[in-house]
């Protein structure tokens, strides 16, 4: 078959064509990853919130609440995980601004007590190596147990009884900034009780 | 985040070639002299910011509308391409001295992945228009500080180039000396937290 | 013919390597290559879409008139990207996660308009197919290399797995930016020793 002359009608036609038939196949495949794709980003969520919260078996995620913190800047999710219909702990997503290499996103699970059941780390920028070790349980598993309404979260060397990960002192404040974050709206939401932004 | 903070972020601590990757094939290809290296460095910041305020428009004026967001990919590499012809035809037009000082660079522009880069990324980001502006614009102005800089190097290596092995020369001693001012780079991480 | 069919293969895979060759692709060469498992993501993720990219235009390479060429192609391109960029994002989440910003980017890779041009532009469907697998493989090869280097050496691990223990410390400086430029230059003069430069 011989190559089709370069007249205005043919290029015309020819860039229609392969648009359309692009923009076809794209709207195809869009459709059938729709759904897959939005179920992919709630499981990284639901696992993390498995993770830290004690057993439940509502589906935390579907009951997800937002609520506004103490000073009115943020908004957290809030994922209330229930055994036989009761609350029985939160998972928070929090996040601070003030990590090494920007924002710090993490889950954090707390009993309806206030007592934290652990943190998990989505999403961080951190330095390789170092900075990245706030998502391991050297450092994390310090917060296990500790009381949001009993304990401070400051650094061993502030006087408080976490101890810093070594050479990264900004990314492990920035986890207490997070922390704090969620424990402050916490308490406003437990406070609120109701389960409703007020 | 605020607009000093963008600029301090995209040429200092986040170089967008340094410690991003992105536009490095210009990056290394057209650096081996500071006079082309300012050239191709303006011709990126002229179209970065025209192609900040254009792809964000047509992403929220024409994408978002019609729910078409998962076409943004396709969409903007026309859109780049289209641009950078249409610059370069009006700069033709509008000042030759311009386009006598940047016409060879302008075509370069389109495979330059650095463009797309920071257009899929301040939409990302969710930046505003002016934002989004800003963000184009610190990005070039850290890729031109980049390829200047590395031109400046290679300038001065290239003088001594008899002392090297053969097999460092060229490449190798490119990506050698990108490795040196990216640990450079390396001393602002963590500025502003 | 038997012998064309093979150099076809092959020219990509050392000869014509695309990353320690002939220099293109750098991005992603440089960006994703921290672990091996990344390094093979977006190494198989490129060899797909130019395997794709060259036989669908080897295919209607004569019902596109030539000064319509190039934005024909773009177009092609990036739609196969972004099917693949959704398919990804739908079945290896955390994969696509990773990478990032440079699966779209694959757009812009040179290697792929590159060959596009160069080869499935001239050549009928089976060479044009030959020659995507040799230089996706190519380019796959020169990823993953890239990305065992710097995983070793930067993290004491390969493929996740640890071999340093917990008190190890590696070379951090080769999971950051700088030590994709430093390993890249290794490999490209162990290379050129290779080929007979001295």
């Amino acid at each position: 078959m011989k190559p089709i002359k370069s007249t205005l009608f043919n290029m015309i036609a020819a860039l229609l064509a392969v648009a359309t038939l692009s923009a076809a196949a794209l709207g195809y495949v869009y459709q059938i990853t729709k759904d897959p794709i939005a179920q992919a980003k709630d499981q990284k969520t639901l696992d993390a919130i498995r993770e830290v919260v004690n057993a439940f078996d509502n589906n935390p995620f579907a009951e997800k609440t937002t609520v506004t913190t103490p000073d009115g800047k943020h908004r957290l999710e809030l994922y209330p995980a229930r055994e036989n219909g009761t609350i029985t702990s939160v998972a928070i997503k929090t996040f601070s601004d003030n990590g090494f290499g920007g924002k710090i996103e993490l889950i954090i699970g707390m009993l309806m007590d206030g007592t934290i059941t652990g943190y998990k780390v989505i999403e961080q920028k951190e330095t390789p190596g170092l900075g990245t070790k706030i998502a391991e349980k050297k450092f994390a598993d310090q917060f296990i147990g500790l009381n949001s309404y009993q304990n401070e979260f400051k650094l061993t060397k502030d006087g408080g009884e976490i101890d810093a990960v070594t050479g990264a002192t900004i990314s492990s404040k920035a986890v207490i900034d997070a922390v704090e974050k969620a424990i402050v709206t916490y308490k406003k939401f437990n406070a609120g009780a109701t389960g409703h932004e007020e | 985040m605020s607009i000093t903070m963008i600029f301090v972020s995209a040429i200092l601590v986040n170089n967008i070639v340094l410690s991003q990757f992105l536009g490095i094939c210009p990056f290394l290809g057209v650096s081996k002299k500071i006079s082309t290296a300012i050239g191709m460095g303006l011709a990126v910041m002229f179209v970065m910011t025209i192609s900040s305020v254009a792809t964000y428009l047509i992403y929220h004026q024409l994408l978002v509308p019609y729910r078409l967001e998962f076409m943004n990919t396709v969409v903007f590499i026309l859109v780049i391409a289209a641009l950078v012809q249409m610059v370069e035809i009006i700069i033709k037009k509008v000042s030759p001295i311009l386009y006598q000082a940047l016409g060879i660079y302008l075509p370069l522009i389109t495979t330059n992945c650095a463009v797309l880069g920071v257009a899929i990324l301040s939409i990302q980001k969710g930046f505003s228009l002016s934002l989004s502006v800003c963000f184009g614009l610190a990005n070039a102005a850290g890729f031109t500080l980049a390829i200047v800089l590395m031109a400046g190097l290679r300038e001065r290596i290239n003088q001594n180039q008899d002392a090297l092995p053969m097999a460092v020369r060229g490449a190798p001693i490119a990506l050698i000396t990108a490795a040196l001012l990216s640990m450079a780079f390396m001393g602002f991480s963590g500025i502003g937290s | 013919m038997k012998n064309k069919s093979l150099s076809n293969l092959t020219r990509g895979l050392i000869r014509e390597n695309p990353v320690f060759v002939m220099m293109l692709g750098m991005c992603p060469t440089l960006g994703v290559t921290t672990s091996l498992e990344n390094a093979l993501g977006m190494g198989v993720a490129t060899a797909f879409t130019l395997l794709l990219s060259n036989s669908v235009i080897a295919l209607i390479k004569n019902l596109i008139p030539a000064m319509v060429r190039i934005p024909c192609y773009i177009v092609l391109i990036a739609s196969i990207v972004t099917v693949i960029d959704m398919m990804m994002a739908a079945r290896l989440p955390n994969l696509h996660a990773k990478l990032g910003i440079y699966i779209p980017l694959i757009v812009v890779n040179c290697i792929i308009l590159g060959r596009a041009e160069a080869f499935a532009s001239k050549n009928n469907l089976f060479q044009s197919a030959l020659d995507a697998l040799g230089m996706g493989l190519g380019f796959t090869l020169a990823l993953a290399l890239l990305g065992s280097v710097r995983e070793i050496l930067g993290a004491g691990s390969l493929f996740g797995h640890s071999f340093i223990g917990e008190e190890g410390y590696p070379v951090l400086l080769f999971i950051m930016p700088p030590g994709a430029f430093l390993a890249l230059a290794g490999l490209i003069m162990v290379v050129n020793r290779l080929r007979g430069v001295k």
